[in-house]
């Protein structure tokens, strides 16, 4: 277990990006230990919240209020594309590497903290894979990886952006599994998903954002399932095209 | 031509590095920006100061700063079409140095835009060794962070802008610090050619790096002697080295290198 995390507050966030809001007004908290899914269509500011809880991106009007937690001690594990997979470094650096966060950029890496990255790796199930170059590692091991370097970062908030996008099913029920230990050691975590069978099968709470006014809660008053087209979804999602893409 | 040498040598240790981190940020173009953007500074240096090496390169750095700056600005504002920006503010400021060098008498354009290896005085020798022991602890400080950025965009480092604010300065000390010997328009190539060879090779940034370090020595003493046995000036003779280094690395390469792709 660790130590419990704080409340982590929004009050009438607004978010910009190129020019627009992508989100807008929006009010609730993530509570200690809660395990949420963000869910919407593309463009609905997703990504962008996780960049704001994460103080990546400074919130345009309103307040995100962390309880005091310091954003750095809050791991966002990116999506697959915003890292640049052909940069010539090892697996064993790039998890070593979760270490700057909380040692700062100048104490060394030392000895200790490898060892730790090796665990983390093991646990992933790329045990012994280390020394492979990144650039030769699968979307699924790729992924493997960042896991393995968001447990070494420790944070007690984790957030996920399209964690099991292109990745095979194995890997996704072995991440998976790391997401549930996670929640048990009563880490905070909020994960951007696409898959509702997954949401509904393994996430207590739900933020579905989209067009109108978005719904945050327990899953099962979120994702209402009707005849024919979901409630919700039928506002998420406005034309039947992005329900298939 | 011991002096040339010696500091081509210092050189030939701190730009590679440097080099190798603009090829894996995408940012090879930078440095022609950079290039050509000292020479506007290199010229107003030698008309306030007159034709000294701390005037000129005073006026190289501070013009290589704007002109870095200047290239961030527009990268960020238009969004779109950033590598046309950068082409438009280097050619208009190969066009302003060069009519600001001309507008003055006594001081050479050739000289000044492709080096001379007997121009290398003490002071010029100071300035790339300076230039070069400047470099190496700065770089090596900034080499985790900067890792992390080139990697992960989004990685909290703190002080995002500060580190590549660093970066991009030592860029323009080492492009400034090379021109007495190879000239603005050459002291790029020492920088770039080795690293773009070296990722033909090596699949690790340590492995880049040395071998670029390597290959920038090497070219530098066939370069400096081909120049003292032909009757060319030395910032040629010396990124012709290093490019034909690069076009064997291309063929011959294991990675990425043409023969490999084709078997």
């Amino acid at each position: 277990m660790i130590s419990a995390p704080p409340p982590i507050r929004l009050e009438h966030v607004t978010l910009r990006r190129g020019g627009h809001d992508v989100l807008r007004d929006l009010t609730g908290d993530f509570a200690p230990g809660s395990l949420t899914a963000v869910a919407g269509p593309n463009g609905a500011g997703k990504s962008t919240l996780l960049h704001a809880l994460c103080g990546a991106l400074p919130v345009t009007s309103g307040h995100i209020d962390r309880g005091g937690l310091d954003p750095r001690s809050i791991a966002l594990l990116p999506q697959e594309g915003r890292l640049d997979r052909s940069f010539p470094i090892s697996c064993r650096d790039v998890v070593a590497l979760g270490w700057s966060a909380r040692l700062g950029l100048f104490r060394r890496i030392g000895t200790a903290q490898y060892a730790v990255a090796d665990h983390a790796l093991a646990a992933v199930g790329m045990g012994g894979l280390g020394a492979r170059p990144i650039g030769a590692l699968s979307a699924g091991q790729f992924q493997r990886v960042l896991f393995a370097r968001t447990i070494v970062r420790d944070a007690p908030v984790i957030l996920l952006d399209e964690p099991f996008s292109a990745i095979d099913t194995a890997t996704e029920a072995d991440l998976m599994a790391i997401v549930r230990l996670w929640h048990r050691e009563g880490r905070t975590i909020v994960a951007v998903l696409h898959d509702f069978e997954l949401i509904r099968a393994e996430f207590p709470d739900t933020l579905l954002l989209g067009s109108g006014h978005p719904g945050w809660g327990p899953t099962e008053s979120v994702l209402t399932v009707r005849p024919g087209r979901p409630h919700h979804l039928a506002a998420a999602y406005p034309a039947s095209v992005e329900r298939a893409a | 031509m011991r002096r040339a040498l010696a500091g081509c040598l210092a050189l030939s240790v701190a730009a590679p590095p440097l080099g190798v981190f603009l090829v894996l940020r995408r940012m090879s173009l930078m440095s022609d920006v950079l290039q050509h953007g000292v020479l506007p500074g290199i010229a107003m240096g030698a008309a306030v100061g007159g034709l000294s090496v701390w005037a000129m390169g005073a006026g190289g750095v501070a013009a290589g700063l704007v002109v870095a700056l200047l290239a961030g600005w527009f990268a960020r504002r238009t969004g779109t079409g950033e590598d046309s920006q950068l082409a438009g503010l280097y050619l208009v400021a190969l066009a302003a140095g060069v009519a600001m060098v001309s507008a003055q008498r006594g001081v050479d354009l050739t000289h000044l835009l492709f080096g001379g290896v007997l121009a290398v005085d003490n002071t010029a020798l100071f300035a790339m060794a300076g230039a070069a022991t400047l470099t190496l602890p700065v770089l090596a400080v900034i080499w985790r962070p900067m890792v992390l950025e080139s990697l992960d965009p989004g990685f909290p480092a703190g002080f995002g802008g500060l580190w590549h604010g660093s970066f991009l300065g030592l860029v323009v000390i080492s492009v400034v610090s090379g021109f007495e010997a190879l000239g603005t328009l050459m002291s790029v190539g020492l920088m770039m050619l080795p690293a773009i060879a070296a990722r033909h090779w090596s699949g690790s940034l340590a492995g880049q790096v040395s071998l670029a370090v390597a290959l920038a020595i090497a070219a530098s003493v066939l370069g400096l002697l081909v120049s003292f046995n032909v009757e060319i000036p030395a910032g040629p003779a010396i990124v012709l080295s290093a490019g034909a280094f690069w076009v064997v690395s291309l063929v011959a390469g294991p990675r990425e290198g043409l023969l490999r792709a084709r078997l």
